[in-house]
């Protein structure tokens, strides 16, 4: 059904005015990370476009090993909390055992355990592993995950019980199930909530900035607060140019999967 | 000699029965136990006993590594209530979320209902609203830290065209705590529209259809049909953005450290200084765990709440 010529222009309008304030300061700082300073602070138009700023980053910070480590730390936890979820979700959907609705609930309660009011003892544990400035202190501590878990059984619930009892007849065992079965069927969940946990690991902030002390697991967020703090002449562009390298990977990973997201977040959060 | 064997030989069997049924309801336990254990195990150490040891490190004084020293009882709680600044701390984390949630509700709400109708090039909008999901608090941080530049910003530029005094966004008492909501609720977006959008998608096309039929208006049908049907998306949006703003970070330690005079100091940045800049494990615990029990209080308001006002399908 088609909309009348009116409504459609007041439709479009708005759209194009509500859209322009949204994406106005990413496309401020993306067109700044081509200033030259001199254009910035006198408030013109970009007089010229240069990588400058980009160079500038790059030489001034070690932005490679930020991203680098970023990367790794993202995709160990995106790793993990697939494989823990899946796990979760496979025992809560097609075993049956006693204490099996306890635990649930015991799921059900950590999601009303904020992580920032945990973070103390969580530190301490980390610190006495010795486990600061490494890569499991910075990963393991998200593998766990409810709401990931939860996703994942609601779309277990839909693989009929009957393909489980007819591989169990012909000796196909529980784990393998698991693995030829469960987790093919379910890929499309597993993808988007992939691309969610990376999101979130990626743009993780608090537990970064107390886990790590030196460049060596640095993440990038953490970079970028480095860059904006130590760039003594408020030089806007090249702070611009990082924050622009630190939201490219997660703004592509968005517009690629931002169908998938949508309907995976919404079927987690409401069923 | 017949006769015993034929009597034992069922109760044997029956036995036998028992036995191979227990039997089978341990190994079936094991097995539900080994596929839980992995996310059990890591829930414990880094969840469960954080929030035990949280509490039990709110009754003592620590030393800098962490250590309790001396059992002080409630001593922490009593001095936090009676300290200005986490009074202060307090009145600033509850204003935001009183800035923040219902602003950062409608604002998706109006967004959604927009990027919901059927036109040409819509993609285009959902994407560029959804795209605040994807920018990480330090790099949003950044964008508003020069937004809110006194001499250089953006902001300040269009305050001063409308012929008025600059504004110090971020040094200004008055200004500063509404400057990092604006930063939240333009982050939040992305997010909150992605969620609303999927609930107003999910709703069933037909029932439009009828109020169609019937001759009934946009803001009608969206009155009578969509925010009813649209209710239980909303009310888990209401909850999980009020928690967000309860658990506020990155902005602050990038946009105010808290300043200017404890204006913007939310609790989980007060409970990160008193911790790792002050090493007061002790009274920052104690302030975890009101923050602990305030998160706990209003998920349960938000169930019992949601329970009797929610319409499900």
């Amino acid at each position: 059904m088609s909309l009348p010529i009116g409504k459609k222009i007041v439709f479009y309008t708005l759209l194009i005015i509500t859209a322009a304030i949204v994406f106005a300061p990413t496309v401020m700082a993306f067109v700044m990370s081509f200033m030259s300073n001199k254009d910035i602070m006198t408030g013109s138009m970009p007089s010229v476009l240069t990588f400058d700023n980009y160079v500038k980053a790059f030489n001034q910070f070690p932005l490679l090993q930020y991203l680098f480590n970023s990367f790794l730390i993202s995709i160990v936890i995106m790793l993990g909390q697939l494989i823990l979820s899946s796990l979760a979700a496979y025992a809560f959907v097609f075993l049956e055992f006693k204490g099996r609705d306890m635990l649930f609930y015991l799921f059900i309660a950590t999601m009303m355990v904020p992580f920032e009011a945990s973070v103390i003892p969580n530190f301490h544990t980390i610190r006495d592993l010795g486990w600061i400035d490494t890569y499991p202190g910075l990963s393991v501590p998200f593998f766990a995950m409810a709401f990931g878990t939860f996703l994942l059984r609601q779309n277990f619930k839909q693989i009929p019980k009957e393909l489980r009892e007819a591989s169990l007849i012909t000796g196909m065992g529980d784990f393998k199930f698991y693995l030829t079965v469960v987790l093919p069927v379910a890929r499309t969940s597993l993808v988007t909530l992939g691309a969610y946990g990376f999101l979130t690991s990626w743009n993780m902030y608090l537990w970064p900035l107390l886990a790590t002390t030196n460049d060596s697991v640095r993440t990038v967020q953490i970079g970028l607060k480095q860059l904006q703090t130590q760039e003594q002449l408020n030089d806007w562009g090249v702070i611009m140019a990082g924050a622009i390298i630190v939201i490219i990977p997660t703004l592509i990973l968005l517009f690629l999967g931002q169908k998938q997201l949508q309907k995976g977040l919404t079927e987690g959060a409401l069923k | 000699m017949s006769m015993p064997n034929t009597i034992a030989e069922p109760i044997e069997s029956k036995l036998d029965f028992e036995h191979y049924k227990r039997k089978e309801r341990i190994k079936s336990w094991a097995k539900g136990m080994l596929f839980l254990l992995p996310s059990i195990i890591l829930f414990t150490v880094f969840l469960f006993y954080p929030l035990v040891r949280t509490i039990y490190l709110s009754f003592f004084l620590t030393n800098a590594a962490g250590e309790t020293t001396v059992f002080v009882g409630w001593e922490n709680f009593a001095r936090m209530f009676n300290s200005p600044i986490f009074m202060q701390s307090m009145k600033s984390t509850f204003l935001f979320v009183l800035y923040t949630v219902p602003l950062t509700i409608i604002i998706s709400l109006f967004l959604a209902l927009l990027a919901n109708e059927k036109l040409r090039g819509i993609g285009i909008f959902r994407t560029i609203y959804s795209s605040t999901m994807g920018i990480s608090v330090a790099a949003a941080s950044v964008f508003w830290l020069y937004l809110f530049h006194p001499s250089i910003g953006f902001l300040n530029m269009i305050v001063t065209g409308l012929g008025f005094e600059r504004i110090g966004w971020l040094t200004d008492p008055t200004w500063a705590l509404i400057a990092v909501a604006i930063t939240t609720i333009w982050m939040n977006l992305g997010f909150t529209f992605l969620i609303l959008l999927g609930g107003l998608q999910s709703i069933d096309g037909y029932l439009y259809e009828s109020a169609d039929i019937d001759g009934a208006g946009y803001f009608y049908k969206l009155k009578n049909i969509t925010i009813p049907m649209l209710s239980p998306t909303l009310f888990f949006v209401v909850t999980v953005t009020i928690i967000n703003a309860f658990q506020t970070f990155g902005q602050i330690d990038i946009l105010t450290q808290g300043g200017p005079q404890n204006t913007t100091n939310l609790i989980v940045y007060s409970i990160y200084r008193e911790a790792f800049v002050n090493y007061q494990f002790g009274s920052a615990s104690a302030q975890a765990v009101v923050l602990f029990i305030i998160i706990l209080i209003m998920t349960i308001i938000q169930f019992k709440l949601g329970e009797r006002k929610v319409h499900y399908q």
